[in-house]
C-alpha cells in the first residue's frame, strides 16, 4: 500500500460506514439484549451475590478458608492486598484477581461478535453488492468496520468496570479500608493494555470475516482469537507475567504498535470481490 | 463511448464466468445485456464498476480504467441496481438513503434531504421511508434500491434485472423512467432475461451465452441481418383468393394457411400495390399488417445460429448465413 493511497482515505466515509453498522447494531436486539444479559451477569450480578455473600456471612470457617487458600496467589498479589479480617482480605482478593479479569471476556466476546460477522455478514445478506459498487474504498469500508466493532468493546469496557468498580467498592470497601479498585494493575489494564489487545483480536477476527464463508464460521474462528486475551488478564491482574513495575507499560506500547501494525495489514484482507456473493475463489 | 469492454475474461476457480467478452455502449444510450441466467450479465456489470477485476482484457468507463484509483471516479459516476436489492433490513428506507448519499459525497444538510424526498417520490416510496426496510414488500425494496441508484444523479445506470418481484405495473413505471433517464442524457446498461421488457426500450443489445457476447448491435440493424427483406401478413375472407399473389412482381416468398397469408417482398412500397391489385380483382381483405420483428423474433433467431455454430463448429457469422441459405 502506497503512502499516497492512504492519505486519500476519506475520514468522512470511514465514519459514515461506523455510524451505520453501529446504527444497525442499536436495531438489533436480538444481540444486544443477550449481551446486555452477559455484561450483568459478569459485571454485576455474579460480583454482586458472591461479594455481598462473603461480607454478610462475617468471620465463619468458609471465608477463612477461602483466605487461607488465596496464599497459593504469587508474592506479588498478595503483598497488594488490602483488609485486616479475612472477610476483607478475601472479598479483595475475588474483586481484583478473580472476577474482574473475568470479566474482560464480555468486552471481548461483544467487539468479537460483531467484528466476525461485520464482512462475511454483508456478503451473507447481499449488502456487500451495495458497497462494493460504492465510491467507498475497501480500506474505507475495512476502517469503518474495524470501528464498528471496537466501540461496542470499548463501552462494554468504560461502562462495564464503571459498574464493577461502584459495586466492589461499595459492598467490600468498607471492610478493606476503603476504596481500591481499579487498582493502579487495573488502571493500566482498562486503559493501556487491553484496547490495543482488542484492536490485535479484531484485526485477525476481521481477517477471518473477509475470508470465511458464513457467520458462524467467523464466530467460532473468533473464539480461538480471544483466548489468549483473558489469559493475560488473569496474569496481568496477579502480576505473574509483567510484574507490577514498568514492564506492563513496555508490554502495553508493544502492543499498541503490533495493535497499529496488525490493523494497518488487515486492511489488505478486505476486497470489493469478498464483499460480493460470488462463488468461491474470488 | 462511455462502456468499453474489450477481450475481457474472468473465472472463478475452474468456472469460466466470462470468456473474453467486448461490449460498447455510447453515450446516451440504453444497452439491454440479454442472455438466460448463468450467460455473465451480472459478472460484465461487476466489472463495469470494478466491483470485479477482470482476469484479462480491459475496461475503459468514461475513458478511466475502474480497476486503478481511478475506480472511485467511476463508481461516484454510477447508479446500480443489484439483481437482489442489497438494502439494510434493519434500517428505514430513509436511513438506507441517507447511507447512500453519504457514501455518494451529496452534501449534508438540506441538499441531502431534498434529494432524498425527491428521489423517493420519484418511485413513490415516500411515505414508507420511516419504516423498516424489513416490513417491506419486494415492489418496495426494489423501488427503494431504485431510488438509491439515482439519489446522486448518476451518469451511467447499471440495473440488473430491474423489475424482478415487481408488479406489472410497478415494472411498467421502472422502465418508463428507465426511458426517460436517457433522455436526460443518462446512460443505462440493463441486464434482463425477460425480452418483452427489453422492446421498444433497448437501443442496442447485447446477447450473451456461456460468457460471451454473441451479438452486441442495434435491433433493427440486426433484423436486417436475420430478415433482409420486409414481410406482411394479409388476411382474407376467402384464403385461396390470396393464391393470386405468387404472380404479383417483387413477392419472394408465399405461405398461406387458411385464409392468412405471410409474404415477404423485395422492398416495403410493394405492399400497397399489392393491396391495389388485390382489391381490383374484387378480392375482400380483412387486414394487411407489415411484420415487425419481435426483440424475442431477433434473439431466439441468434441463439439459433449461435447453437448451429457451436454444433458445426462454424463461426457466428458462418452460422447466421447458412440459416440465411436454408430460408
Amino acid at each position: 500500500m502506497t503512502k499516497d493511497a492512504i492519505s486519500k482515505i476519506q475520514w468522512a466515509r470511514v465514519m459514515t460506514v461506523a455510524r451505520t453498522d453501529l446504527k444497525q447494531l442499536a436495531q438489533a436486539k436480538d444481540f444486544w439484549l443477550p449481551m446486555t444479559i452477559l455484561g450483568s451477569l459478569f459485571f454485576i450480578v455474579v460480583p454482586g451475590i458472591l461479594l455481598f455473600t462473603i461480607v454478610s456471612i462475617g468471620d465463619v470457617d468458609v471465608v477463612a478458608k477461602i483466605s487461607e487458600t488465596l496464599e497459593v496467589l504469587p508474592e506479588s498479589a498478595r503483598s497488594q492486598f488490602k483488609g485486616d479480617s479475612p472477610k476483607g482480605r478475601t472479598g479483595y482478593a475475588l474483586s481484583v484477581f478473580l472476577l474482574a479479569p473475568v470479566a474482560v471476556i464480555v468486552p471481548l466476546t461483544i467487539s468479537t461478535a460483531v467484528g466476525a460477522a461485520t464482512i462475511v455478514g454483508e456478503r451473507e445478506k447481499g449488502t456487500g453488492e451495495f458497497l462494493a459498487h460504492s465510491p467507498a474504498s475497501a480500506r474505507e469500508i475495512y476502517l469503518g468496520k474495524l470501528i464498528a466493532s471496537l466501540v461496542p468493546g470499548y463501552i462494554t469496557v468504560l461502562v462495564g468496570f464503571g459498574a464493577y468498580s461502584l459495586l466492589v467498592n461499595l459492598i467490600v470497601g468498607p471492610s478493606a479500608g476503603g476504596w481500591f479498585f481499579p487498582t493502579a494493575q487495573w488502571w493500566l489494564m482498562i486503559l493501556w493494555v487491553l484496547p490495543p489487545f482488542l484492536a490485535i483480536c479484531l484485526s485477525i477476527v476481521l481477517r477471518l470475516s473477509a475470508r470465511v464463508s458464513s457467520t458462524a464460521a467467523a464466530q467460532q474462528a473468533s473464539g480461538l482469537v480471544s483466548l489468549p486475551l483473558i489469559g493475560i488478564a488473569y496474569s496481568q491482574s496477579t502480576g505473574v507475567l509483567f510484574g507490577a513495575g514498568y514492564l506492563p507499560i513496555v508490554v502495553g506500547a508493544l502492543a499498541w504498535i503490533i495493535g497499529f501494525f496488525s490493523l494497518y495489514t488487515g486492511m489488505r484482507s478486505v476486497s470489493r470481490s469478498r464483499l460480493l456473493t460470488v462463488a468461491s475463489g474470488v | 463511448m462511455v462502456v468499453q469492454i474489450q477481450n475481457v475474461s474472468r473465472s472463478f476457480n475452474a468456472v469460466e464466468a466470462l470468456r473474453g467478452i467486448n461490449i460498447s455502449v455510447p453515450k446516451g444510450s440504453i444497452t439491454v445485456l440479454l442472455g438466460p441466467n448463468g450467460a455473465g450479465k451480472t459478472t460484465a456489470i461487476r466489472m463495469i464498476t470494478g466491483a470485479l477485476n477482470p482476469d484479462r482484457g480491459t475496461v475503459r468507463v468514461f475513458g478511466l480504467d475502474p480497476t486503478t484509483t481511478d475506480g472511485e471516479l467511476i463508481r461516484s459516476k454510477c447508479g446500480v441496481v443489484s439483481a437482489k436489492p442489497s438494502l439494510y433490513d434493519r434500517l428505514s428506507g430513509k436511513d438506507n438513503l441517507l447511507y447512500a448519499a453519504e457514501l455518494y459525497g451529496i452534501k449534508s444538510g438540506e441538499t441531502t434531504t431534498h434529494r432524498i424526498k425527491e428521489a423517493a417520490a420519484q418511485f413513490s416510496i415516500q411515505d414508507s421511508l420511516n419504516l423498516q426496510v424489513g416490513g417491506y414488500s419486494t415492489g418496495m425494496k426494489t423501488r427503494l434500491a431504485l431510488a438509491r441508484a439515482v439519489l446522486h444523479k448518476p451518469e451511467l445506470l447499471l440495473l440488473d434485472e430491474p423489475t424482478s418481484g415487481l408488479d406489472p405495473e410497478s415494472a411498467a413505471s421502472v422502465l418508463e423512467m428507465v426511458g426517460e433517464m436517457t433522455s436526460q442524457g443518462q446512460t443505462v446498461i440493463m441486464c434482463t432475461h425477460l425480452l418483452l421488457e427489453a422492446e421498444g426500450l433497448a437501443d442496442r443489445i447485447v446477447v450473451m451465452e456461456q460468457g460471451e457476447t454473441i451479438v452486441d448491435g442495434v435491433p433493427d440493424e440486426l433484423s436486417k441481418v436475420f430478415w433482409p427483406n420486409p414481410t406482411a401478413e394479409i388476411v382474407a375472407q376467402n384464403g385461396e383468393d390470396l393464391d393470386a399473389i405468387t404472380n404479383f412482381h417483387g413477392v419472394i416468398s408465399y405461405n398461406r394457411e387458411g385464409n392468412i397469408a405471410q409474404v415477404e417482398l423485395e422492398n416495403e412500397i410493394l405492399l400497397s400495390d399489392i393491396i391495389l391489385e388485390l382489391s381490383r380483382h374484387n378480392i375482400r381483405l380483412i387486414s394487411v399488417k407489415p411484420n415487425k420483428v419481435s426483440l424475442e423474433d431477433l434473439y431466439f433467431r441468434i441463439r439459433k445460429s449461435s447453437d448451429l455454430a457451436n454444433s458445426i463448429a462454424c463461426s457466428y457469422e458462418e452460422a447466421t448465413e447458412l440459416i440465411g441459405a436454408r430460408q
